[in-house]
């Protein structure tokens, strides 16, 4: 199929609308799965938050998202990415830096990281590994969920749907079962207790070293308008413990290229498949006739009619915006409105004029190519969660960074680097003038809590762009600014995510379908939702045939 | 270094500095980390300047170092010989070090070592080979190779020497050029491979990884042409991965000749004074060139790779990051994936040139009289039954076959960072055994598992699925493997040089890779089919 023939063409099998990660992840299924699709993006590149972009000449940034380890290996291996250019380098460490110099890192190798804890704890540095243990026996319970529809899951749909697809979901739900049903009591306990408590809680029954508590789940409030302290939180440390870099839960990578690259692996898998992408195509509505989605009306006035309509934006894009009033039920609307998208998180990237120093760690070494994070202590990420709770951004917040240019030296000048900080609390509305009156003060606020640990830093700065919320919303167009397009809590996920009547990626409008990080199993560069709403498409339409 | 208070009370009188010095030397042994003067000073009770007056004369006879910005003392260079002298003077049979050996003890932490033709080389410098791998792939990696052996043929009748050994075709190897080659027995079976460089007409330097100059002597009876071994002379160095080029243009003489440098050529050159040649070659399947340094001039050349190296990404490379990355480029290695002939007690454990997958070597032109050609002619010409029995493919386990697998037993596939495989693993057709998998690793890049395979030629058929034995954690289990064309990885770059400047690429080094045997067509292909993995 080339270009040419398609762009006269008014009609396809599924048209799919966002070119984010799951959007295209859904192009690309369709399209394997013999569909004509279309794809329509409203920015003039393919992306969404998985964006590498070069702001200043010769540092290019992971704009939003920055590292991947959700990404599913279905994804990976059946859409044949490694040969679409997906290039992942794990990290293999992760630095805390702590006040006074004090350092607490943990290395792939257990030997070398049972030393690193035992110099603050003998006691935690036994129990690290155990814990570790602990948490694989959860991940392996979520992981199954997360390649499932939470509909099917139930055994719901089967009976809705004829022939070998209900006896495969039935199967699959019985399988599920005995699953549970097999496993440890106390493992069963411990689940049950996960998907409620903090994770703070839950840390606390391990270990007795502050900054090892604060490092561990630092992961629980991510993208959460939460702290480790609020119950729920543990869910969401379980949530990164299902990401996995080649089999190994927990394992964090780095895209050669940034996670923009991620994106165009993907892009180039839809469009070997012969998927049609295209750019600057914003939506206006869906369009609906007869009852049914049946295409999509552009923005420029173009209507382009499809069979099905799959959106991957957020709940409030995707049902209040795009749909045309009274065609969904209030019911459904009502829990749009009512869901929890608020965004909390910022970012900053950085150009630097050499590597980064640690006050703990000066030279350059192993530790440069893993994760670093800025959480010293429970109280700090408290602190800077109560000021967000007030309505500023946190005066000390949580910053995640990594260097991306260590991985790949194409992201900037020889010699030179590029620092990427994710940055937590940072509300919606800072409220006094807005973040245009406050980026650069938040920016400031990051800068001066990196400096405290990186002793080379003020003077190494050659650029620095701020991210907020509002950025987030709208560059990549994600309401609110929430990067997961809505809290992973236990209110928003399995049957919840986004709604009951939409768990199984179909929606009240027949023939319109949701694929995108407010669907299940969530947010992360997983590909997940926008697989598992292909797949569901490509049985209704197997179905319908 | 031991503690020895007792040494102190012992010690006559006028001894003062001596045993300050050695009480500084041991609180620098006590910990790992580095340290300050006044925190040294104030351990043992001295004044700063006092402990900075002795520090200086360690750092003069090089048993103290500082760290790089200088602020700091650790132990230096001289400490780790001092202490490996100890060891050999206690009586211990120690490995032979390489001219880099000072250097590379800067850079291990781990601490794990394989010894290579007797020499004593890291296996991983950090904990695992993930970072020195990734190096190689992304940026650029250093390998000491310098325990190769190397030999030196001269006089006028160096090439028909040559010529009678190898079974490429070496008449038109110009200066500049480089050849790989295999050679062989009598009987046509291969005992060894390696690279003839043509340094000039009459000299030519022919590096493997055994020794073979008796075989060279003995082959050259009647030749005018003599055959030395510079084995100890030379140091050797493989600079390997995308970025290798811009760091050799930076630090040597002649930037725009090593830029025009095609695959397999060879050019003299000069690295911060010292003459260094350089050969694009090496064992990774990616972009590199490989440095042929006076021994005695070794560590100048290595400080000068990393000085202009550290901003590019280089990092010193070990053996199981050299192995996962030949691996992935489908190179074979002699006593893993074949038996040298004179080295192997079983007659069905010799190969062929066919059989080892070096055939593409062998050229049957007129004129190239080559040791075993007679044979393999034979064999050849019997195909069909009585000809090759064996042939070298590649083997590959999917992401999805190794999930389920590991399932079964309630495991995930694998945890990263495994090393390379070098035990052999049988491979079944419908329950015979009809092959062994000779060393195979899960690709970083490619997230699957690879193997280089000997399999008979039956079962030799891209696409053809096998069973693959192994061990999951206790349990004897199948992977279902398919078998693909090698290489597995095969960077346009690995080849490619810059456009403008391509004279001379035109000659044999074009033909190096064996256009012949795996054309990019046939790459193409093998790659098709990878993309029909879960069909």
């Amino acid at each position: 199929m080339s270009a040419r023939t398609v762009s006269t063409r008014s009609r396809w099998d599924a048209i799919v609308i966002g070119g984010g990660h799951n959007g295209l992840t859904a192009a690309a299924y369709l399209a394997r799965g013999g569909c004509d699709v279309l794809l329509v993006e409203r920015r003039g590149v393919l992306g969404g938050a998985t964006l590498t972009e070069e702001p200043f000449p010769g540092f290019r940034y992971s704009v939003f998202s920055y590292l991947v380890n959700l990404l599913r290996p279905e994804v990976i291996h059946e859409l044949d990415l490694v040969r679409h250019g997906l290039h992942i380098q794990p990290t293999e460490s992760t630095l805390n830096p702590l006040p006074g110099g004090d350092e607490l890192y943990r290395e792939a190798d257990p030997g070398r990281s049972y030393h690193n804890i035992a110099r603050h704890s003998r006691r935690d540095a036994e129990a690290y590994p155990e814990f570790k243990l602990e948490m694989t026996h959860m991940a392996r319970l979520v992981h199954r969920l997360q390649d499932t529809a939470p509909a099917e899951l139930l055994g719901r749909e089967a009976a809705g749907v004829e022939g070998r697809g209900a006896v495969e979901q039935g199967e699959l739900a019985a399988d599920l079962v005995r699953h549970f049903l097999d496993l440890p009591r106390a493992q069963l306990l411990l689940f049950a207790r996960m998907m409620t408590m903090s994770a703070a809680d839950l840390v606390d029954r391990w270990f007795e070293t502050d900054a090892l508590k604060a490092a561990l789940t630092t992961s629980s409030i991510i993208g959460s308008f939460f702290s480790p302290r609020s119950p729920g939180s543990a869910y969401v440390m379980l949530h990164h413990y299902m990401g996995e870099v080649d089999g190994d839960y927990r394992g964090w990578g780095f895209q050669k290229g940034g996670t923009g690259a991620v994106a165009e692996a993907i892009a180039g898998a839809a469009r070997s498949f012969g998927a049609d992408l295209r750019t600057e195509a914003p939506v206006e509505q869906v369009i609906v006739e007869n009852g049914r989605a049946s295409g999509v009306a552009l923005a420029d006035g173009a209507e382009l009619r499809a069979d099905m309509v799959a959106s991957s934006c957020t709940p409030q894009v995707s049902f209040r915006r795009l749909v045309p009033s009274g065609v969904l039920p209030a019911d459904l609307l009502e829990r749009v409105d009512a869901w929890k998208s608020q965004g909390c998180s910022g970012k900053v990237n950085l150009s630097l004029s050499e590597l980064p120093r640690f006050a703990s760690r000066p030279e350059p070494g192993p530790h440069l190519a893993g994760g670093v994070s800025i959480a010293p202590g429970l109280d700090y990420v408290e602190q800077a969660f109560d000021d967000c709770r007030g309505g500023s951004f946190s005066r000390r917040p949580f910053v995640d960074l990594v260097i991306p240019s260590v991985f790949d030296r194409d992201m900037a000048p020889p010699g030179q680097h590029v620092l990427s900080c994710f940055v937590q609390y940072a509300p919606y509305d800072p409220g006094e003038g807005g973040w245009e009156a406050q980026r650069e003060a938040f920016g400031d606020a990051v800068i001066e809590v990196l400096a405290e640990h990186i002793v080379n830093l003020e003077g190494s700065i050659l650029h620095r762009q701020v991210l907020t919320p509002v950025d987030i919303e709208r560059i990549a167009g994600i309401t609110g600014g929430n990067i997961f397009h809505g809290e992973l809590s236990l209110a928003q996920l399995l049957l919840n995510r986004p709604a009951p009547e939409a768990s199984s990626y179909r929606t009240p409008l027949p023939g319109y379908y949701v694929c995108g990080s407010a669907s299940h199993p969530g947010g992360g560069i997983s590909g997940a939702p926008g697989r598992l709403c292909a797949l569901r498409m490509l049985a209704d339409r197997g179905g319908a045939r | 270094m031991t503690r020895s208070k007792s040494a102190e009370k012992k010690a006559p009188e006028g001894t003062q500095a001596i045993q300050r010095a050695l009480h500084l030397l041991e609180e620098l042994a006590s910990g790992v980390r580095d340290r300050g003067l006044g925190d040294l000073a104030a351990a043992l009770d001295l004044t700063k300047p006092t402990a900075h007056r002795i520090l200086a004369a360690l750092e003069a006879g090089g048993l103290v170092a500082r760290s790089p910005e200088g602020a700091l003392y650790r132990l230096g260079p001289r400490a780790g010989e001092i202490d490996r002298a100890a060891l050999r003077q206690r009586g211990g049979s120690l490995a032979e070090t390489t001219p880099f050996h000072r250097r590379i003890l800067e850079h291990v932490t781990s601490f794990s070592w394989r010894e290579w033709s007797g020499y004593q080389c890291p296996l991983t410098y950090g904990h695992s080979y993930g970072r020195e791998y990734w190096a190689v792939r992304d940026a650029a990696g250093v390998i000491d190779v310098s325990p190769l052996d190397k030999l030196e043929v001269r006089g006028p009748q160096a090439r028909a020497l040559l010529q009678r050994v190898t079974t490429r075709d070496l008449a038109k190897l110009r200066p500049g050029r480089v050849a790989y080659s295999t050679w062989c027995d009598d009987a046509g079976k291969v005992l060894q491979d390696g690279n003839v460089v043509c340094l000039a007409d009459d000299r030519f330097r022919l590096t493997a990884a055994h020794p073979t100059l008796r075989w060279l002597e003995d082959c050259g009876l009647g030749l005018d042409a003599e055959v030395v071994d510079v084995s100890r002379e030379i140091a050797a160095l493989a600079l390997q991965g995308p970025r290798s080029r811009a760091i050799l243009q930076e630090i040597s003489s002649g930037a725009d000749a090593l830029g025009a440098l095609g695959y397999f050529g060879a050019l003299a050159t000069s690295i911060d004074g010292v003459a260094v040649e350089v050969t694009r070659t090496g064992f990774t399947g990616d972009l590199g060139y490989e440095l042929w340094i006076p021994a005695d001039a070794a560590e100048p050349v290595w400080d000068a790779l990393f000085r202009a190296g550290a901003k590019h990404g280089l990092l010193p490379v070990g053996l199981d990051a050299l192995d996962v990355l030949r691996i992935e480029a489908g190179l074979v290695l002699i006593d893993v994936d074949y038996v040298a002939a004179h080295q192997s007690l079983l007659e069905r454990r010799k190969s062929t040139p066919d059989e080892a997958g070096l055939g593409w070597t062998v050229k049957l032109t007129p004129g190239n009289e080559f040791v075993g050609r007679p044979a393999i002619e034979r064999e050849r010409a019997a195909a069909n039954g009585g000809g090759a029995a064996w042939a070298l493919v590649g083997v590959e386990v999917p992401w999805f076959e190794l999930e389920r697998v590991h399932g079964s037993l309630g495991l995930r596939p694998l945890s990263p960072g495994q090393s390379p495989v070098r035990k052999p693993a049988p491979l079944l057709q419908a329950g015979r055994q009809v092959g062994q998998v000779t060393s195979q690793v899960f690709s970083p890049l490619l997230k699957k598992q690879i193997g280089i395979a000997s399999v008979e030629v039956g079962s030799a058929e891209v696409g053809t699925l096998l069973e693959l034995e192994a061990v999951v954690d206790t349990r004897r289990v199948t992977f279902v493997a398919r078998v693909v064309r090698l290489p597995f990885y095969d960077p346009e770059r690995k080849r490619s040089t810059p456009p403008a400047e391509t004279i001379g690429t035109e000659t044999i080094g074009t033909e190096a890779i064996g256009t012949d045997a795996i054309g990019t067509e046939a790459i193409e292909r093998a790659h098709g089919r990878s993309a029909e993995t879960r069909s």
